[in-house]
């Protein structure tokens, strides 16, 4: 199935079990501790022997001798991998440091060994015993030092629109700041893990990936193997945020480790280990210029943004949302690129708009100081409804103002003072804060299958993954409402590499291109059993467990009486929509917070996500996503930050005690509310995504809450006690 | 229910017990482990015999002395509810209630639980047969990915219990008349488990429902 124009009717649009907040199909496996995750899949193969990973005490630099003999004489050691007995070592189209060091080190904590053992404690204590000898180099680990040459990349042209220099060196109301985001860790609670099990020259891969068809790609080529040879499992995934989207180094490694060893390797990396191992999401400093009217409108934004990393790695492009979020005759977008020897950065939970509007929307509230204006009037007097860049392409839906005006109401945003510092409860200095939320609304070509049997029981399989985001309900939901059934006559079955392709779990893409696919295949479905039946075209329903057709009511299960009936289709979205559309997802955040006058501690009080996003499948599951993410917020505001040791070049808190997130006490009840909305231009299904849309905004609207709240403005994340506490009010 | 129950067998007298251990080997100054690696190096872990009850089963195994309390349950008894997230007491993914109060099973030995009660997310309920505490959580979506789950399950029914017996906290008002149940004391007494996907809100609706009162 073509997706090339906006969709028209369908059944989906019944919405008997599609937008009903149903409860996780898989729920109950994952709260009796039944679901089964990489490292936990004792049946699925004989032998599993334990590895363990040692990784590089250098950031930059050469491996000179590693020394193995006492950690091969050491108890329970059935093989030690490293590069010498590794074999060629290829490089994937996602991640570009190697998986293993030697001779060369690429990154602190990059792998330098595994050690397989037969059980996990002799893995371990033996791989204490590797002894490496390096030679190490200097390398560049500032991104503020490294700035001054920073240099533009093919991949991320400057956008520039109207003139900029000019409308800002003119405009009456001017603003000029430089905003800072740290370096960020995934920290999913499960850390990456694998079995790895070789069957001759076939592979096989237990593991936890959120794109199957990137790791797929990826895997075969850092393996120098053919893809057809390898096969992966991740049908249950520990979270991921962008940190476990391809084929990550625990796939590699134990790959390589079950080779040299001759049998099954499990291996997970340890936390502290992964944080520098692994991926996260790099740091920016970004300078925002905006020039208005005294009437609020922007005449220039100027969004330059400075970010690192490993040479040819991933760009944190945190200009992305400014071109689309609010109007304005001249724009300019930048972003330059340091190289960078620390630990690759790669995509977290909306990479380019979740930095990007840490800043922006921090530059709004100050726009609206100067201009003496309510922070949402000004937000409203910029909205449009047509591509800020491009007056010919209009969103396809954008009702940003709706939810600010929603918003507004429910979350009484008439008692926040407009001086801040005014509102004082006892001890505490109470503030508001509020910022909009863009996110792009794409899709990728997908795949699935669907199965009718005897019974009647619809059973749907695509690699599309489920990183707790609700993938197996909404596609479930999505499955019954098209062949007219109920939720316990579906089965979604997930994460296999054999299953067909889907987007996987990335991008916010995952909702509206998996639904999508599998409307079409039981769009499929349905034709083949009006076919078999010989029902004429355009007097079939399927309805209550039912096909009715001619005043005929044959139950579903009667279709496939001689056997099971099976079809698969592939939603291919063509380039027509995002051509004719500006697609996107918008919402809007409310913080309330409280400033101890006199400690400056920071507690969130309340907080509202206001979302129009589409179609809602399921406003169970996509309210969760939205809730994490909107904690996930209050973590960027006022405490993630990847601490680099700028000597030595690595992630000093590589831990959960270090990289502190935020945990229950840190959290107030969430409210959201989804506004009604069909976006019929992005899939079948009319669903846009709400996991990634959700986060961002939020840490500006923490921050401008504080700046409410106290009258200190911090614009460099997270905005921890020692950023503002001199310049708390003083204490009456 | 002895909240405050001294363990019998302390972690350090276990460490110090196993000195053939080859764990001590990474505590030992570098110099030191020059002088004599070999034989640290090259001894066979010192095995000893356990015997407790997990989910009411008696279990009996021969454990190497490092093997912590989760992986006892993981990879020996192949129950694979109780979660690794950090492996060292920072993230509350392993929590299993032992002999009533909730513990952090990576950062214990299993040899330490001669004679334990165990309970663990397996032995609170199962799959058609769930314990209120898992209803709730399903019903509020207090999880999203589902790793940490088991883990803040067991520890949401062992907070209870520590209310109940009147164990104070840190936001206790006054640790004299004891705690009552409130979002600050049971936000409080939950935020060593942590959850990414950030379904705090929800749990916190999930744990109010099953203490009988509106969040």
């Amino acid at each position: 199935m073509k997706f090339q124009t906006p969709a028209g009717k369908n059944p989906i649009d019944r919405m008997k079990v599609v937008g009903k907040p149903h409860d996780r199909v898989e729920g109950p496996l994952k709260v009796t501790g039944a679901a089964p995750y990489a490292y936990e899949r004792h049946s699925v193969i004989a032998n599993q022997a334990y590895g363990e990973v040692v990784g590089a005490a250098i950031a930059k630099g050469r491996i000179i001798s590693i020394d193995l003999a006492e950690a091969r004489r050491a108890a329970g050691v059935i093989a030690i991998l490293t590069a010498e007995n590794a074999g060629g070592i290829g490089r994937g189209d996602f991640i570009f440091a190697s998986p293993l060091a030697g001779p060369l080190v690429e990154h602190y904590h990059q792998a330098v060994a595994v050690v397989v053992a037969e059980s996990l404690e002799q893995a371990r204590a033996a791989a204490a015993l590797v002894r490496v000898d390096y030679d190490r180099a200097d390398g560049v680990y500032d991104l503020s030092s490294a700035k001054a040459g920073a240099t533009k990349r093919a991949s991320v042209p400057d956008a520039a629109i109207g003139d900029f220099a000019t409308a800002f060196a003119t405009a009456p109301v001017k603003l000029d700041a430089v905003y800072t985001t740290p370096d960020q860790s995934h920290m999913a609670m499960e850390p990456h893990a694998t079995i790895a099990a070789w069957d001759g020259d076939r592979l096989n891969l237990w593991t936890s990936v959120q794109a199957l068809d990137w790791a797929m790609r990826d895997l075969p080529k850092i393996l120098k193997m053919p893809r057809d040879k390898v096969h992966m499992s991740s049908p249950y995934i520990g979270g991921g945020f962008g940190g476990k989207i391809s084929s990550m180094s625990d796939a590699a490694l134990a790959a390589l480790a079950a080779r040299v060893a001759g049998c099954p390797v499990k291996l997970a990396l340890t936390r502290t280990l992964l944080v520098n191992n692994t991926v996260h999401r790099p740091a920016t400093i970004q300078r925002v210029r905006i020039g208005a009217a005294r009437d609020g409108k922007i005449l220039a934004i100027g969004h330059e943004n400075w970010t690192g990393n490993l040479p040819d790695a991933f760009v944190e492009q945190s200009t992305v949302p400014t071109p689309s979020l609010y109007a304005g005759a001249n724009r300019l977008a930048t972003t330059r690129v340091a190289v960078l020897d620390l630990p690759e950065g790669s995509s977290m939970r909306a990479p380019g708009e979740a930095p990007g509007m840490m800043a922006i929307e921090i530059a709004m509230d100050e726009l609206a100081e100067l201009l003496g204006m309510d922070p949402i009037q000004v937000r409203l007097v910029n909205d449009t409804q047509v591509d800020p860049s491009d007056p010919n392409h209009p969103f396809s839906t954008r009702q940003l103002a709706e939810c600010l005006h929603v918003g507004s109401e429910r979350f009484g945003w008439s008692k926040r003072a407009a001086k801040p510092g005014a509102r004082r409860e006892g001890q505490w200095l109470i503030g508001m804060g509020v910022a909009s939320a863009i996110r792009g609304a794409r899709t990728r070509t997908s795949a699935a299958r669907a199965r009718l049997d005897a019974k009647g029981i619809v059973t749907i399989e695509t690699d599309m993954t489920d990183i707790g985001t609700g993938a197996y309900t909404i596609l479930a939901q999505t499955a019954a409402e098209m062949m007219g059934i109920g939720l316990d006559d579906v089965v979604v079955k997930l994460g296999e590499s054999d299953y067909p392709v889907s987007v996987g779990s990335i991008g916010q893409r995952g909702a509206a291109s998996a639904s999508g696919a599998v409307f079409a295949a039981c769009t499929k479905l349905r034709q083949t059993i009006a076919q078999q039946l010989s029902l004429p075209e355009g007097d079939v329903d399927f309805v209550d467990g039912h096909i009715v057709s001619g005043g005929r009511r044959i139950p579903l299960g009667k279709a496939a009486a001689a056997g099971e009936i099976v079809v698969e289709d592939v939603l291919e979205f063509g380039p027509e929509m995002p051509k004719k559309y500006a697609q996107q997802a918008f919402g809007a955040h409310f913080v309330e917070v409280a400033v101890h006058a006199s400690t400056g501690e920071i507690r969130v009080r309340r907080m509202l996500a206001v979302c129009a996003a589409g179609r809602i499948l399921n406003p169970k599951t996509a309210r969760s996503q939205v809730i994490g993410a909107m904690t996930m917020g209050v973590g960027a505001a006022l405490s993630e930050e990847l601490a680099i040791d700028t000597r030595f070049g690595y992630f000093v808190n590589h831990d959960l005690a270090g990289y502190e997130v935020a945990v229950h006490a840190d959290i107030p009840h969430q409210e959201v509310i989804f506004i009604d909305e069909v976006d019929p231009t992005i899939t079948p299904t009319k669903a846009k995504g709400v996991g990634e849309l959700g986060l961002v905004g939020v840490a500006a609207a923490v921050a401008n809450a504080i700046y409410n709240a106290t009258g200190v403005r911090v614009r460099d994340y997270p905005i921890r006690l020692d950023k503002f506490m001199d310049r708390l009010p003083a204490v009456a | 229910m002895d909240i405050f129950r001294e363990p019998k067998v302390s972690r350090r007298a276990v460490i110090v017990g196993g000195a053939s251990s080859a764990a001590v080997t990474a505590l030992v100054p570098a110099s030191a482990q020059d002088a004599k690696p070999s034989t640290l190096a090259a001894s066979v872990p010192e095995m000893l015999k356990v015997s407790f009850t997990v989910n009411g089963k008696v279990r009996e195994l021969e454990l190497d002395t490092r093997t912590t309390l989760l992986d006892a349950l993981r990879e020996h008894i192949q129950l694979t509810g109780t979660k690794k997230g950090c492996d060292q007491g920072q993230c509350g993914a392993c929590t299993v209630i032992v002999d009533g109060r909730r513990i952090n099973s990576c950062l214990t030995l299993a040899v330490m639980h001669e004679g334990d009660k165990i309970t663990t997310i397996e032995g609170l309920g199962a799959v058609g047969d769930l314990h209120p505490m898992q209803a709730a959580f399903l019903k509020h979506d207090g999880y999203q990915c589902g790793y940490c789950t088991p883990g803040q399950i067991c520890s949401a029914v062992g907070m209870l219990a520590e209310l109940k017996a009147g164990v104070p906290s840190h936001v206790t008002a006054d640790p004299a008349v004891g705690p009552k149940f409130s979002n600050a004391e049971t936000r409080e007494r939950m935020s060593g488990n942590i959850c990414r996907c950030g379904a705090y809100s929800n749990i916190q609706e999930a744990i109010a429902e099953v203490a009988g009162v509106r969040s």
